[in-house]
C-alpha cells in the first residue's frame, strides 16, 4: 500500500466495503491530531461533524441506498470558503466570531456528495498573499521544510493535502493562491476556468479573478472532485452555463498528437535556474515519447503582474468595504468607550481588525481607483488586461497546453519577504497571467531542487476546457513522472507512515 | 529618508480616510514607502501602446437574466441578526451618525 492514499483509491475500496467511511474519516482524524502542532494547517477542526457525516454515508451503504462514488472521503475547505455554523473568518480578526447562516455552494455540493468536512484551513488574510503568514492566527508550516513557508494564500490546504492530513482540499485562486502553494508543497493544484465553479458563498478578494479550486495529490482526484463541484449556479451570475464533461473519462496518458506551448516570457531570469531546469526536463520526456513541442511569445505577459497588482487591490477595495463591524463581525471601541459617531467606530474597526497587507491593498485599490490615478493606472490596466487575453488565444490557435513553471523559485524561508511585499508579489509572476485571462491551470509537482524541495509545472489550457487541460496533466503525471512524494514530515509519529486504515 | 517617494505622508492620509481605515503614525510610514514602491512599478505598464483597445471588465458575457417573480424563502430575521455586534428590536445598532442639533 502506498504511504498516501489518494482519495480514488478510497473510493474502489469503501464501494468495496473492504472498509468504512467512518474508518476513513477516523483515521485522517488522527492523523490530522497528530500532525497539527507540526504544520498548523487548520484554523477549525469539525471531527463530530465529519464523523456524523461518515456514519450516514455508511448508514445509507449498508441500506442499499444510493450514495455518490465519493461519498465517505474526507475533504478540508479553505476558510474563506462559508461553512453553515461552523466559524469561517478568512484568516481575519475581523470575522473572528462570525459563524455563517448559509454554506458556500461549492461547500453544499462536497456535502451533497457526502464528503466529511473535517475542518477549516488557514490562509493569508482574506487570501492576500503568497505565504499564509498573513494570517491573523499565524503561520502554517510547509511539511518539506518547517522553517520555510508552504506559499499562500492557500498553504493551510496544500500543506494539509502535501502532509496527508486530509486526502484532498478546496482552495481559492485569485493570482496564483492554488496553484503556487501546490508547487511549493509539492502537491496538485487546479485552478479551473473563472466561472466553471460557483463563487456563491467565497469570501470575495477581487471577484474578477477569484476562483474555487482543488489541491489533490494527483490528476485523477483532481478530475473526481472538479466534476463534483463544477457547474452553473443562478446564485452566482458569473457562473458559466455550460456542459460538465465526466472530466474522468478524460484522463489518456497519450503524449502523442498533444501540442505543448512554451512560452518564452516564462523561462527568464527571473526564473530560478533549478526551476527552469526540471519544467524543460518534464517537457523534453514528453517530446520523447512523441508530444509536439513548439517555443511562442506572449508578450503582453511581462505587464501581467503590474496589471494585476492595479486591478486586484481595486476590486478588493471595494468588496471589503462590508468589514464596517455593522452586520457582523469585529467592531472597535476606540479606546475602549463607546464611539463617539459612526465614522470614528468604521475607522477604528477597521483599523484594528484588518491587518497590514490587507490595509496595503485596500489603500493601494482606493488610490487606483480615485480621481486622477483612475485614467493612468485603473483604466489602462483594464486595457493591458484585454492584450493578454489576447495572447493567449493566439496561442492557442498552436498549441493545446501551455506548460510553465508555477512559481519562480521554491519555497522560502518564512519571514523573508515579509517587509518586502514587492519580492512576495513576484512570487505570483506566472500564476497572475491565467487570472486575467479567466483560464484554467494545474501545477503538478515536477522533481525538486537541490535542497530537496518541490518544483511546481503549470499547464494552462483553453477556456472551459478543463477535459483537454486534465488529459495534459494526466500525461505528464504517467509519462513524464509529474507525481507527489512525500515529505519528511508526513512520518512523523508512524512507523510506516502510513495513514492506518483497518478493514 | 534619503530617496523620493511617490506619495507624501498626507496622500496616504487622504487615501486612508476615503477608505475608512485607521492607521497608526508607524502603520502610516510602511505604507507610504510600500506604496511608493509599488507604484514604481506600475511605470511600465503606462508605456503599453492601447489606443483602441477595449478594456476588459468581465470575462463572462453579462446579461440580464429574469426569473419568475415568486416568493421564495429567505434568512430568517434572527439568523441575519446573529453575527451583527449590536442589534436592537430587530434592527443593526450602530453609534450616532448625524450630529445633535
Amino acid at each position: 500500500m502506498e504511504i498516501l492514499q489518494h482519495a480514488h483509491e478510497l473510493a474502489e475500496r469503501l464501494e468495496r466495503r473492504e472498509i468504512s467511511a467512518e474508518e476513513v474519516t477516523q483515521a485522517y482524524l488522527d492523523r490530522m491530531e497528530r500532525l497539527e502542532p507540526h504544520v498548523h494547517a487548520f484554523l477549525a477542526r469539525t471531527p463530530e461533524q465529519a464523523l456524523a457525516t461518515a456514519r450516514e454515508v455508511d448508514r445509507r451503504r449498508a441500506q442499499g441506498e444510493p450514495v455518490h462514488p465519493l461519498a465517505g472521503i474526507p475533504v478540508a475547505v479553505k476558510d474563506n470558503l462559508c461553512t453553515e455554523g461552523v466559524p469561517t473568518t478568512a484568516g481575519s480578526r475581523a470575522l473572528e466570531n462570525f459563524r455563517p447562516p448559509y454554506s458556500a455552494t461549492a461547500v453544499a455540493r462536497l456535502h451533497e456528495a457526502g464528503l466529511p468536512l473535517v475542518g477549516k484551513t488557514n490562509l493569508d488574510e482574506f487570501a492576500m498573499g503568497a505565504s499564509t503568514e498573513a494570517s491573523a492566527f499565524g503561520p502554517t508550516r510547509n511539511p518539506w521544510d518547517r522553517e520555510r513557508v508552504p506559499g499562500g494564500s492557500s498553504g493551510g490546504s496544500a500543506a494539509a493535502v502535501a502532509a496527508g492530513q486530509v486526502p484532498w482540499a478546496l482552495g481559492s485562486d485569485t493570482g496564483g493562491s492554488i496553484r503556487q502553494p501546490a508547487a511549493f508543497c509539492g502537491v496538485v493544484g487546479l485552478k479551473p476556468s473563472y466561472g466553471r465553479v460557483s463563487r456563491y458563498g467565497l469570501i470575495p478578494f477581487a471577484s474578477s479573478l477569484d476562483q474555487v479550486g482543488i489541491l489533490t495529490r494527483d490528476v485523477t482526484d483532481a478530475a473526481h472532485l472538479l466534476e463534483v463541484l463544477a457547474g452553473h449556479d443562478l446564485a452566482d451570475s458569473t457562473s458559466v452555463d455550460a456542459p460538465v464533461p465526466a472530466y474522468r473519462k478524460a484522463l489518456q496518458a497519450e503524449p502523442r498528437g498533444l501540442r505543448i506551448g512554451l512560452p518564452v516570457q516564462f523561462f527568464g531570469d527571473q526564473i530560478d535556474p533549478a526551476v527552469r531546469q526540471a519544467v524543460r526536463q518534464a517537457v523534453d520526456r514528453m517530446a520523447e515519447a512523441g508530444a509536439e513541442v513548439v517555443e511562442l511569445s506572449l508578450p503582453t505577459v511581462e505587464h501581467a503582474l503590474a496589471c494585476y497588482l492595479v486591478l486586484a487591490p481595486a476590486e478588493a477595495s471595494s468588496n471589503l468595504g462590508r468589514y464596517d463591524g455593522v452586520r457582523y463581525g469585529f467592531r472597535a471601541q476606540p479606546d475602549g468607550r463607546p464611539a463617539k459617531d459612526v465614522t470614528e467606530m468604521f475607522l477604528a474597526t477597521r483599523g484594528e481588525g484588518l491587518g497590514l497587507e490587507v490595509k496595503r491593498r485596500i489603500l493601494l485599490g482606493t488610490y487606483v481607483l480615485s480621481a486622477g490615478a483612475y485614467q493612468t493606472y485603473y483604466l489602462q490596466a483594464l486595457k493591458v488586461r484585454t492584450l493578454i487575453r489576447q495572447d493567449f488565444e493566439r496561442a492557442f490557435e498552436q498549441v493545446d497546453v501551455l506548460a510553465t513553471p508555477t512559481t519562480p523559485t521554491t519555497a522560502f524561508r518564512l519571514g523573508e519577504r515579509l517587509e518586502r511585499p514587492m519580492r512576495m508579489y513576484q512570487s505570483d509572476l506566472c500564476t497572475v497571467p491565467v487570472n486575467l485571462a479567466g483560464l484554467p491551470a494545474i501545477s503538478l509537482p515536477c522533481g525538486q531542487d537541490a535542497g530537496g524541495l518541490p518544483v511546481g509545472l503549470q499547464l494552462i489550457g483553453r477556456y472551459l476546457d478543463e477535459a483537454g487541460l486534465l488529459r495534459a496533466a494526466y500525461a505528464f503525471e504517467q509519462v513524464a513522472g509529474c507525481r507527489a512524494a512525500v515529505p519528511p514530515l508526513a512520518h512523523l509519529g508512524t512507523g510506516a507512515g502510513e495513514v492506518t486504515i483497518h478493514g | 529618508m534619503s530617496q523620493e517617494l511617490r506619495l507624501t505622508r498626507e496622500d496616504v492620509e487622504r487615501v486612508a480616510r476615503l477608505a475608512h481605515l485607521g492607521l497608526t503614525d508607524e502603520e502610516k510610514e510602511h505604507l507610504q514607502r510600500d506604496l511608493s514602491l509599488i507604484l514604481e512599478a506600475f511605470d511600465r505598464l503606462r508605456e503599453v501602446l492601447t489606443e483602441g483597445v477595449e478594456p476588459t471588465t468581465h470575462l463572462v458575457p453579462q446579461e440580464s437574466v429574469l426569473r419568475p417573480d415568486t416568493v421564495r424563502p429567505s434568512l430568517p430575521q434572527g439568523q441575519v441578526l446573529a453575527n451583527a455586534p449590536e442589534t436592537r428590536d430587530g434592527f443593526f445598532r450602530v453609534p450616532r451618525i448625524l450630529e445633535e442639533s
